[in-house]
């Protein structure tokens, strides 16, 4: 309690610019963010340089949670690539294998069916109504590494499990760009220890 | 200066770049496996060879696959993803690759093999190109690493051909 006291007496004591340091301070972080996931989307020529593995369909290889770093180079679509692509009309990203390629004469335009490893059919119950392949334009990056992946780290199991809930829970948020209320709350929280910290 | 605060932090920042360098050393010590893996695959039987409703070809084949890809696991792999692929040009397309069957090797024990099968998926042409047609049957593999960059090569083996008539 006493803590809190001295917070906000602190608060009371502060100037007008050195709220305004600090203000700045934080837009520089924001922005320096920014700078730098704008500037992987460019390295990588990927609309999505990172994006997180929703479901277990590339199990044991991919698992959720695991966050995958995209490249997309002008090099033509082969079998055996591991490819994130969007459905039309679907917001969320796809992480699978390619299984089957066909490429046209001339226009070396390419049809492309694909599957994930963990599961028993191919995708086409999950593309749009009436698709049946997937041309270059869906395909938003190659998957070209993986991180240590979850399952790799031994934590005790409950501890792990929460662990990985939330880290999975806040990571789709971001990639969805779902707002909700406890973002106001970290913000809040943010804004509140900026305005309070001395340098 | 000795606040708490300062001390998680810079062990935290100490830990994830040591955690980022060792995952670099793991990925970079992958380059000096050479690995000299082998493959071969018997087309036993043609079942059957068909043009479908849709005007597609459509062949199902018994193949006999044998492998062994002991020289491409390290201790930085996680899985090899491995697949057969029938490869062919038609006069529509380039290239076509049609995986007609893929399994995951999870460890060097399992990656000596020989298997009897039925193609897992459907070969069908995009047209109706494929009587008579030559065709490539190449063995992809796709190298999972617990940490670091992936890879995949293949080997390419030919002089497969299906029949000129339907049956």
């Amino acid at each position: 309690m006493g803590w809190i006291g001295e917070q906000i007496d602190s608060v009371k004591s502060l100037n007008f610019r050195q709220v305004l340091t600090q203000a700045i301070n934080l837009g520089m972080i924001v922005t320096s963010a920014l700078i730098i996931w704008k500037g992987l989307m460019c390295i990588t020529g990927s609309e999505s340089p990172v994006v997180v593995v929703l479901s277990g369909s590339m199990e044991p290889g991919f698992q959720r949670g695991d966050i995958l770093f995209l490249h997309m180079s002008k090099d033509p679509i082969r079998a055996g690539e591991i490819v994130v692509f969007n459905i039309d009309g679907r917001d969320i990203p796809i992480v699978h294998r390619v299984i089957k390629v066909h490429e046209r004469q001339e226009t070396g335009e390419v049809n492309v069916l694909t599957k994930g490893d963990n599961n028993p059919g191919d995708d086409r119950p999950l593309y749009a109504q009436g698709q049946h392949w997937l041309q270059r334009h869906h395909i938003m990056g190659r998957a070209v590494g993986t991180h240590l992946s979850s399952p790799s780290f031994h934590l005790p199991d409950p501890l792990f499990l929460h662990v990985k809930n939330w880290y999975w829970y806040w990571m789709t948020a971001i990639v969805k760009g779902k707002w909700f209320f406890q973002w106001y709350i970290l913000i809040g929280a943010l804004g509140f220890l900026v305005i309070t910290s001395k340098e | 200066m000795h606040s708490f605060g300062y001390r998680a932090n810079a062990l935290l920042t100490f830990s994830i770049t040591i955690l980022a360098v060792i995952c670099g050393i793991a990925s970079f010590s992958d380059n000096f496996n050479s690995p000299s893996p082998a493959a071969q695959v018997q087309v036993l039987n043609i079942n059957w060879f068909q043009k479908k409703p849709d005007g597609d070809d459509e062949v199902s084949l018994t193949l006999n696959i044998s492998a062994n890809l002991e020289s491409l696991f390290t201790w930085n792999t996680k899985q090899v993803f491995v697949f057969l692929a029938a490869e062919y040009e038609t006069p529509k397309n380039s290239l076509n690759q049609v995986s007609l069957w893929d399994g995951i090797i999870p460890s060097k024990e399992h990656s000596k093999f020989w298997i009897h099968t039925t193609n897992k998926y459907r070969f069908v042409d995009q047209g109706s190109s494929l009587r008579g047609k030559d065709f490539n049957l190449t063995l992809h593999w796709h190298v999972m690493p617990k940490t670091g960059k992936m890879f995949a090569d293949n080997i390419v083996m030919s002089g497969y051909s299906l029949p000129k008539a339907y049956r």
